[in-house]
């Protein structure tokens, strides 16, 4: 047992976590900080369902290594709501149906948050291009599309 | 007759939209999945896997992973049941899914099982299964469909035929389905055109974003709990208990939330190996596959080869029409050839047809159900034959189908003849769409298909009991795979006059209701709907029978309105009504808890009809299709929750385009398959899809309540043939192989160049 002690900042909370130093930051946040809203669908960076935002920076939590995130912020989708207070994409998300199964959807809103967080004036095409990282089988996407830049024109409108 | 309110037809609930029940869960990350789960104590489990494509196993020495460290059980095929024997063709099937689960004698596929490590780290596990040595003979293999049924081609299993394939077939044609009706030489004499061709499709696999997963506990007294990411969690406990030989029920099985299946999780993989390894650590254990395994190892749908004949008069009238299809699906007997067949000339109403399908082994995975299993690949064929009819004769291609289709009272080609079908209803409603009348710009081509897919009942359990405070509890026994919650609570809500949000629906597990079969064949809310149906009308019943002990009058004279017992006519007596919650709120005192039930096998299933509108634009210098508009029309019966359908519709679709323009199964020749990774094994993107329109037709099925039919499935159904229509007419060329990839394409178009 060779296991790294790593202090990170998850979600706004200072934790710590003993890892293998081949185990990614998926399997940390899953199996260590038992935050399984982030999920594994392929490993390899290819579905998009672990996306996090790590310092700021929307990655795949497959393909960083926990012993990497030492000192550094994460975000996840269990940081995304406020409280009680759903984040007006989650709300969204429900009212138009933008999900079937649901396993693609963490990913999805936070891939999506952080892309409202740098463009609040998406195109259609801007928005299909930045998802272009997150499979979704069920959907044919059209109604996550819908919700997404209906969320931008709320929060445009409410500044 | 085109959905266009919502609230006709004079329901309160059924057709409205309001959110799903586990909306907050799924986007909390609250839900749990498969892999989502953990136990006290609990082991990892890790699977060795055959690289080999075909090849005998000479000896499995497990010795130096037992030794390793953390590791606390290895299970090989010798530790499932020995009970369960091979016999021929699907009589065999508890059997296959053993081999299929756990190899025996030989290894069939690049991908098949042959042992597994429990250890108390997923690393360790993995670390571990790298230190089984296995001694293989190695075989010759086969993997194409038309070559596994050559004559010299390798034997995957001698036996494996039944007694439905005709003499001088290869050993690796396993089932042979032959139907029709008229006489299809008379029929193509009468033709003034006709056409024959030949078609190909590739496995694709249902590319479900969740990876199988479970956890599963079993002691040395027989008794165990079994969690896991299923579309049908009974079926699993039937399946786990046969091939460990436990007593079924002392097995209890949980379905976790279900991150898709498509048909690719009505088997057992991985869980039986969790339960071995579980019995043998005396400890829980945990597997979760790597998408890697997802690939090689579970259910892609069949591979095909079809030959399609169809006679056309000059006025569009078909004469006769006649197809072969052959399906390979792995090393084990079970690909879908007689729906393939039954489902090609379905749509329309023929006096001469003739199908046949055949079952083919080969060294691949044995196939899972996919969506609609076998009915894309035959419209694709079919239809591309059609759409060339019309062209040739100068035809409309929805006139053309409008003339041949099928409607009540027709005798199918199958069978059996139509009750109330609505494929006329989408025909004109594509007709009518504004899609159809679009000019289409330089370089673009229209396609246009129907397709067919009949629909299943099944065995369906489902209790309802009210509460005190008057709210109720649905459980069902069907895995909720696409917001079925949401319909099963607007159907309670229908029948007892009470607010959807006091409707709780739960996924009940195998120890709370009786038999319910798998998530599959569109038949959730067609069969568990009219189950709830039936338990809410059977609380409805117990619910007058407490008002009427309290007016004391006698139970027909009391009728159930809007929420409330009401006296059933001026006769009965002046009461005021008596709402549900007065009722629940003291039901303890007045006879105890008040539960419905439903328990039986619906068999009035609708058959369903879609037709589908693409604009594909094709570029010639790469290959590369666009998809520039699509316009799904599909008959619902009765769509429960329109969004819902809506999506079912537009998901169809989607992985439609991706089978027909990039999704394949690619083996190498050494047998190996070569894309098992979501980078190489391409599925639609968000960046490479227009909205998908959709118009949800409403023609009753007279075996539901509300006249709900399944939708789920016959979405898929006319995609393939549909995009090949319109990459045909955009390329100039007729494009007979799935998918239509860049390469293929740039190849047809260099052919038609070079003449």
């Amino acid at each position: 047992m060779n296991n790294i002690h790593v202090r990170t900042k998850v979600n706004g909370d200072e934790v710590d976590f003993l890892c293998d130093p081949r185990e990614t930051l998926l399997d940390c946040l899953r199996d260590k900080l038992h935050l399984t809203g982030s999920k594994e669908g392929c490993g390899t960076g290819d579905c998009g369902a672990c996306s996090v935002v790590l310092e700021g920076r929307l990655v795949c939590a497959c393909l960083v290594l926990g012993v990497e995130v030492e000192g550094q912020t994460v975000d996840t989708v269990e940081g995304i709501a406020q409280g009680q207070d759903l984040h007006p994409l989650q709300e969204k998300f429900i009212k138009y149906a933008a999900l079937q199964c649901g396993i693609c959807t963490p990913g999805i809103l936070m891939a999506t948050k952080n892309l409202l967080e740098r463009n609040p004036n998406p195109t259609e095409t801007e928005v299909r291009y930045w998802l272009a990282g997150n499979l979704c089988r069920c959907t044919g996407y059209d109604k996550i599309i819908r919700a997404i830049m209906d969320t931008a024109a709320d929060m445009r409108e409410a500044g | 007759m085109a959905l266009d309110n919502a609230k006709s037809n004079g329901f309160k609930f059924v057709g409205t939209r309001p959110d799903r029940p586990d909306g907050v869960d799924k986007v909390t990350g609250r839900a749990k999945f498969g892999a989502d789960m953990t136990a006290p104590g609990m082991l990892h489990g890790a699977i060795l896997r055959s690289p080999h494509a075909h090849a005998r196993i000479n000896k499995i020495d497990t010795s130096a992973a037992e030794a390793m460290k953390g590791v606390k059980a290895v299970v090989t095929r010798k530790d499932f049941a020995t009970d369960v024997h091979f016999e021929s063709g699907l009589n065999g099937e508890t059997w296959n899914v053993l081999e299929n689960v756990m190899a025996g004698e030989k290894v069939l596929y690049d991908g098949h099982a042959l042992a597994a490590v429990a250890a108390t780290s997923a690393l360790i596990a993995r670390d571990a299964i790298k230190l089984v040595r296995v001694d293989y003979d190695l075989l010759d293999h086969v993997t194409d469909v038309d070559k596994a049924m050559e004559k010299d081609a390798p034997v995957i299993r001698e036996g494996a035929a039944d007694k439905s394939v005709p003499d001088g077939f290869h050993p690796n044609v396993v089932r042979y389905h032959e139907s029709g009706h008229g006489d299809v030489d008379e029929g193509f004499s009468k033709a003034d055109l006709v056409i024959e061709d030949s078609f190909k499709t590739e496995a694709t696999h249902q590319g479900y974003i969740e990876p199988h997963a479970c956890l599963g506990s079993l002691g040395n007294d027989g008794k165990g709990d079994l969690w896991c990411t299923t579309q049908g969690h009974w079926y699993a406990q039937k399946m786990c208990a046969a091939l460990l030989n436990l007593e079924t029920s002392q097995l209890r099985v949980t379905a976790s939330e279900i991150g898709g299946g498509f048909g690719g999780k009505t088997t057992v993989f991985i869980e039986p190996v969790a339960l071995a390894l579980s019995r043998k650590a005396n400890k829980p254990v945990k597997i979760v596959m790597s998408r890697s395994e997802v690939f090689r190892s579970t259910g892609p749908t069949s591979s095909t080869s079809m030959d399609v004949k169809i006679g056309m008069k000059k006025d569009g009238t078909i004469t006769a029409a006649s197809g072969v299809f052959r399906l390979q699906g792995g090393a084990f007997p079970g690909a879908p050839a007689e729906f393939t067949a039954m489902c090609a000339f379905a749509p329309y109403a023929l006096e001469n047809v003739r199908q046949i399908g055949y079952d083919v082994m080969a060294n691949r995975p044995k196939q899972a159900a996919y969506r609609a299993p076998g009915s894309p690949m035959a419209a694709f064929a079919v239809e591309s034959v059609i759409d060339d009819l019309c062209k040739a004769l100068g035809l409309d291609p929805i006139e053309v189908r409008l003339k041949n289709a099928s409607h009540k009272g027709t005798k199918a080609s199958f069978g059996p003849r139509f009750e109330d079908i609505g494929l006329i209803e989408t025909l004109e409603a594509a007709k009518a769409h504004d899609h159809y009348s679009t000019p289409l710009k330089d370089g673009q081509g229209r396609g246009i298909s129907c397709g067919f897919w009949f629909n299943h009942g099944g065995e369906t359990a489902v209790s309802l009991a009210l509460s005190e405070d008057g709210t109720a509890q649905i459980s069902v026994g069907t895995p909720d795979i696409g917001g079925s919650r949401a319909s099963m609570a607007l159907m309670a809500a229908e029948e007892l006059g009470i607010p959807y949000e006091h409707i709780r629906c739960t996924i009940a597990d195998t120890a709370t209701l009786g038999y319910n079969e798998i998530s599959h064949g569109s038949r959730v809310t067609y069969a568990s709907g009219l189950a709830t149906i039936k338990a809410a009308k059977d609380v409805v019943h117990k619910l007058c029978k407490r008002a009427a002990q309290k007016w004391d009058i006698p139970e027909d004279a009391v009728k159930w309105e809007d929420g409330c017992a009401v006296p059933s006519g001026a006769n009965a007596g002046d009461f005021d009504p008596l709402p549900l919650h007065k009722i629940t709120a003291n039901m303890g005192a007045t006879g105890g808890p008040i539960v419905g039930h439903f328990e039986a096998t619906p068999e009035g299933a609708g058959v369903s009809f879609a037709t589908h509108i693409v604009d594909a634009e094709v570029d010639h210098a790469t290959g590369k299709t666009k998809i520039v508009r699509y316009t799904v029309v599909q008959d619902a019966g009765k769509a429960i929750h329109p969004t819902y359908v809506e999506g079912q519709y537009q998901g169809g679709a989607a992985q439609g385009i991706g089978w027909a323009l990039n999704e394949e199964y690619i083996y190498g020749d050494d047998g190996r398959l070569q894309n098992a990774g979501f980078l190489d094994y391409r599925i639609p993107l968000a960046s490479d899809l227009p909205m998908i329109d959709t118009v949800i037709v409403e023609v009753a099925n007279p075996g539901h309540p509300y006249g709900v039919r399944g939708v789920g499935e016959t979405s898929i159904c006319p995609p393939l043939a549909a995009i090949a229509n319109a990459v045909s007419a955009a390329a100039g060329i007729r494009m007979k192989q799935l998918p239509m990839s860049p390469p293929r394409i740039v190849a047809a178009l260099k052919s038609l160049k070079d003449g």
